[in-house]
């Protein structure tokens, strides 16, 4: 099947104000850059977004909050985004914090027909409030539902024409789970090739989970902490 | 002497048992990394998807798609691999890991941790910290005694917004190695040179003191 459309912008099509999307990448690292730039560029308002991260002010999802286009945002870590912080303080910006591993597992659930489950973390802490809480194991969990999006938007190293993924090192992170937990997917990929050629044991992503596939204008790849040792 | 960021971090490297895998927080923990005692093999697990972190690059061979949890560019070793993110904290939340490192603004005598959020301030987000202290066998934070107040960090109850209950084993200190058990503070170690009254002083929590103390040894 193919999924291939033949740009950023045939891809966001059906994307509308006060969708739920779901946004991959951990810190500026495997984010869907082509497409974040669409969004700023279509306008589309009262999204809410769910990414690990809030990206930085002049990139990433930084883009879409100093544009004013987010609503909500389910994440687990925000810090290093000013604009962030000034809408978070005003009221102007909903922020729902998760941890890390149950927004992992909760978008994994979503796109596995998981509707809860239940975790350790959080528990005796905020993120247990108002949630239900069993002993398994003599230990105390909470119960978590599953997430799912309108649209998920991720980014891959390379893709197929069916839409099979293969990741980089740690730009894969949250891609794969919110692949799955899109009602649509869209996948923007450094490089895109024919079926056949990417080996089906070395695929992260199966195409089933992809909707949309095309290859990326242009990738920055933005560094957030660039650290280095000296040769000595 | 009160210990330094490096004392704090090479008395935890002695902690590290050959054959673990261990998560290191940012800050302190991360540089438990350049302490590991020799003969010791130990893997280090970043919970954004790698297994096998090496050290920074060199300049020149940073790699955008290579970072830890910190959003540091890193290496990875030989016989790295790397995931996804629920296939991380399925290692974390499944104690595969068998160390996890961490700092703390706060921890009480019954192992609360208190490290993400301060009422009233910039809240950033617990990331990967509830995961991992609700799940992992072995917790050791890394803190200061005090605050920049002079006020005791070291407490009977946590006055910040929880991380995780119950869950603290160790905490090493500018001053001190103490291990919680019993709902109490147990004086393990001394830093060189560091009065067990300055420790006591220092501890806001119940603390209990051997008739002898150790100095850390950190040769």
């Amino acid at each position: 099947m193919n999924k291939v459309v033949k740009n950023v912008s045939e891809a966001c099509q059906g994307i509308e104000d006060n969708m739920t999307l779901m946004v991959g990448g951990f810190g500026l690292c495997g984010i869907p850059e082509n497409s974040i730039a669409e969004l700023v560029k279509k306008g589309i308002k009262n999204l809410t977004c769910i990414s690990n991260n809030a990206g930085v002010d002049d990139f990433g999802l930084g883009l879409l909050l100093q544009n004013k286009q987010v609503k909500k945002m389910i994440s687990s870590y925000v810090g290093e985004n000013d604009e962030f912080e000034r809408q978070m303080l005003s009221g102007e910006l909903e922020v729902d914090l998760i941890p890390q591993g149950s927004l992992a597992e909760r978008c994994r659930a979503g796109g596995a027909g998981i509707p809860a489950f239940f975790t350790p973390a959080g528990y005796g802490t905020e993120v247990a409030e108002g949630k239900e809480v069993r002993i398994y194991n003599g230990k105390p969990h909470i119960l978590e539902s599953a997430l799912t999006a309108d649209f998920a938007i991720v980014k891959a190293w390379k893709g197929d024409t069916e839409g099979n993924l293969v990741f980089k090192a740690t730009a894969r992170n949250f891609n794969p789970m919110m692949a799955m937990a899109g009602k649509i997917t869209i996948a923007e990929v450094e490089e895109l090739v024919p079926a056949g050629e990417l080996d089906p044991n070395q695929i992260h992503t199966p195409g089933i989970f992809v909707q949309r596939i095309f290859k990326g204008e242009k990738f920055e790849k933005r560094i957030e902490q660039r650290t280095v040792r000296q040769k000595s | 002497m009160a210990l330094d960021k490096i004392g704090i971090a090479k008395r935890i490297a002695q902690e590290l048992i050959d054959g673990w895998y261990v998560n290191l927080g940012i800050g302190i923990p991360t540089l438990v990394a350049n302490y590991i005692p020799e003969g010791i093999e130990v893997e280090f697990q970043s919970e954004n998807g790698v297994l096998g972190m090496g050290p920074f690059p060199f300049e020149g061979e940073e790699d955008a798609d290579l970072i830890n949890a910190g959003k540091q560019t890193i290496t990875a070793r030989e016989g790295a691999s790397f995931f996804d993110s629920a296939m991380s904290f399925a290692m974390i939340r499944g104690q595969h890991v068998q160390l996890t490192v961490l700092g703390a603004m706060e921890v009480s005598q019954n192992g609360d941790i208190a490290n993400w959020k301060i009422p009233g301030k910039m809240v950033k987000g617990m990331g990967g910290a509830m995961d991992l202290v609700a799940s992992a066998e072995n917790i050791i934070v890394a803190m200061m005694h005090s605050n920049k107040a002079g006020e005791s960090k070291i407490l009977k109850a946590c006055t910040l917004p929880l991380t995780g209950v119950g869950c603290v084993k160790k905490v090493v200190t500018e001053l001190a190695v103490m291990e919680i058990k019993d709902g109490k503070f147990h004086l393990i170690e001394r830093a060189p040179g560091v009065s067990v009254e300055e420790i006591i002083s220092k501890t806001e929590g119940d603390l209990v003191v051997p008739d002898v103390v150790p100095e850390m040894n950190l040769a």
